[in-house]
């Protein structure tokens, strides 16, 4: 029922852990749903230097952890914002309908962390 | 390890050869409709009488006594919906348990927004019901009791013998879903005291698409697949000849092998379960410790997610099943694990590890040798730790 995309996200996923004294953090999920992911990141420049999950969940759930780190590496923190669910489940070839609020997670995830990192540095932007 | 290994005994089992050679001739030349009255189709008569034979013999029944379905669920839906319907002047009570099988919660949902009541009598820590309750949930309109022999997530074998003394006191049906017991652990009628007992083929190396409902001699029931006259014009349908015959070869080698089979299981299940508890931290057995399934392993391995396992356990080419929201199609985890108080948390992260005729000590082995990391990787990916919810 998965793509071998997803296949390969979950026996390989991109960035798995935390970034040292992140800039931003993003918790989404709880444990009676069944998926949990955090999200952090570090930003250089408005733009997103490095990010990285940790993710409680099922194969969906780490495959689209992993692809959402890896699609917005380095992207501006405005386009990262608009990194939709569709545009994850489309860069891993497609999910399973019943997984889609999977994709929802990481894009929630992600989102999180950057409004995370905004709170705490109203200054900086424009 | 090169072979697949198949731990997922509990959904289905591989037909046996012996099986199939008994079917063939029921696939290719002798395809006469047993309800014909020339004689190709008395021959398949025939032959399925005396299938019906086998399997009453074995359940310590009468032929008259047994109904051929097309496996577990109908024969739980008939043995449910066909006796509340033919005793609706009696009433509209049922009562269950909340780890019945869907093929029994379902028809008793559907029948609940039809005017029926339904008590769910209450499960302990290790889904064994307690026969007292089920004296304490009977009414004067109670029609039927409909308590699984042995749960297919858990393993927990029911205290049968002790409901249906309650049962036979009160006068009311007691039904049991044997879809995981027959033609493993013994299941003579008479000594479990049931009325109404489903069984499903290819849980016993038979084919897929046959099954049965015992149904004891004076039990009112009405049809639930209206048709022909076959069946004692209990179930229309033009017989699964094939599938009857195969039914019975494999009921035929389970009475032969069972209790060696079972006993063999039994260790390896135990063995398998206790290194489980010895190589991996925090784990949680489910179902009881010997009241039990002697091909069921089911563990909650929390931290982590029971179908991210079960792919991982894939990977090393081993087969078998989870609990978790993400395998049951639905949010919710397992209603089963859900009931006997396992917090949802831990729920989503089950494995069941079911085995039979093909599994060795080898491979018991092999699994006891990937599991442990596969459960350690997937921990270490979890942001379920000590400043979850605190942020940085």
């Amino acid at each position: 029922m998965y793509t071998e995309k997803v296949m390969e996200h979950f026996r390989n996923p991109r960035n798995v852990g935390e970034v040292e004294n992140p800039d931003g953090v993003g918790e989404v999920g709880n444990p009676t749903c069944g998926d949990m992911m955090r999200i952090t990141i570090k930003v250089k420049d408005d733009k997103i230097d490095d990010i990285k999950f940790k993710t409680l969940g099922c194969g969906a759930a780490i495959a689209t952890s992993s692809m959402v780190t890896e699609l917005a590496q380095g992207m501006s923190l405005e386009d990262a914002e608009k990194i939709s669910r569709q545009d994850i489940a489309d860069a891993l070839d497609g999910l399973p309908p019943q997984k889609m609020h999977c994709s929802v997670l990481a894009a929630d995830g992600l989102r999180e962390a950057i409004t995370d990192y905004r709170s705490k540095h109203p200054a900086e932007e424009g | 390890m090169e072979k697949s290994i198949y731990m997922d005994y509990a959904a289905t089992t591989p037909m046996r050869r012996e099986v199939l050679d008994a079917m063939m001739p029921y696939l290719t030349d002798e395809f006469g409709n047993p309800s014909s009255l020339y004689t190709l189709g008395r021959r398949t008569r025939g032959v399925i009488e005396e299938a019906r034979e086998r399997i009453a013999a074995f359940l310590g029944a009468d032929p008259r006594e047994i109904v051929f379905t097309s496996g577990g669920t109908e024969a739980d839906n008939f043995a449910i919906k066909g006796t509340v319907y033919a005793n609706e002047k009696k009433g509209n009570h049922i009562i269950t348990t909340p780890i019945e099988h869907h093929a029994v919660l379902a028809p008793c949902h559907y029948l609940e927004k039809r005017g029926f009541d339904v008590t769910y009598l209450p499960v302990d820590e290790y889904g064994l019901v307690d026969a007292a309750d089920v004296a304490k949930a009977i009414t004067d309109k109670t029609v039927i009791v409909s308590v699984m022999h042995a749960n297919n997530e858990i393993g927990t074998i029911e205290p049968i013998e002790e409901i249906s003394k309650v049962t036979r006191d009160k006068k009311v049906l007691l039904h049991t879903d044997a879809v995981q017991t027959f033609g493993h652990i013994p299941t003579k009628v008479d000594v479990l005291g049931v009325d109404l007992l489903s069984m499903s083929a290819h849980k016993l190396y038979g084919p897929k698409g046959v099954g049965a409902l015992y149904v004891r001699k004076g039990t009112k029931m009405v049809p639930v697949m209206h048709g022909g006259s076959q069946e004692q014009n209990r179930r229309g349908g033009t017989h699964n000849v094939a599938g009857i015959v195969g039914f019975a070869k494999a009921v035929e080698l389970a009475e032969k092998e069972m209790d060696a089979e079972a006993k063999r299981l039994i260790e390896l299940r135990d063995y398998l379960i206790g290194g489980i508890v010895e190589r991996v931290e925090d784990v949680r057995v489910n179902g009881h410790p010997s009241k039990r399934l002697p091909n069921n392993a089911s563990v909650c391995l929390n931290g982590a997610e029971g179908e991210a396992i079960l792919l991982s356990l894939d990977m090393e080419n081993i087969s078998c099943s989870s609990g978790s929201a993400c395998t049951s199609g639905t949010l919710d985890p397992s209603h089963v694990l859900l009931a006997i108080g396992v917090p949802a948390e831990v729920a989503h992260s089950s494995l069941r590890l079911t085995f039979g005729s093909t599994t060795t000590k080898a491979e018991m082995d092999y699994v006891l040798e990937v599991l442990p990391p596969i459960i350690t990787r997937l921990r270490a990916m979890s942001p379920l730790d000590a400043s979850w919810g605190k942020k940085c």
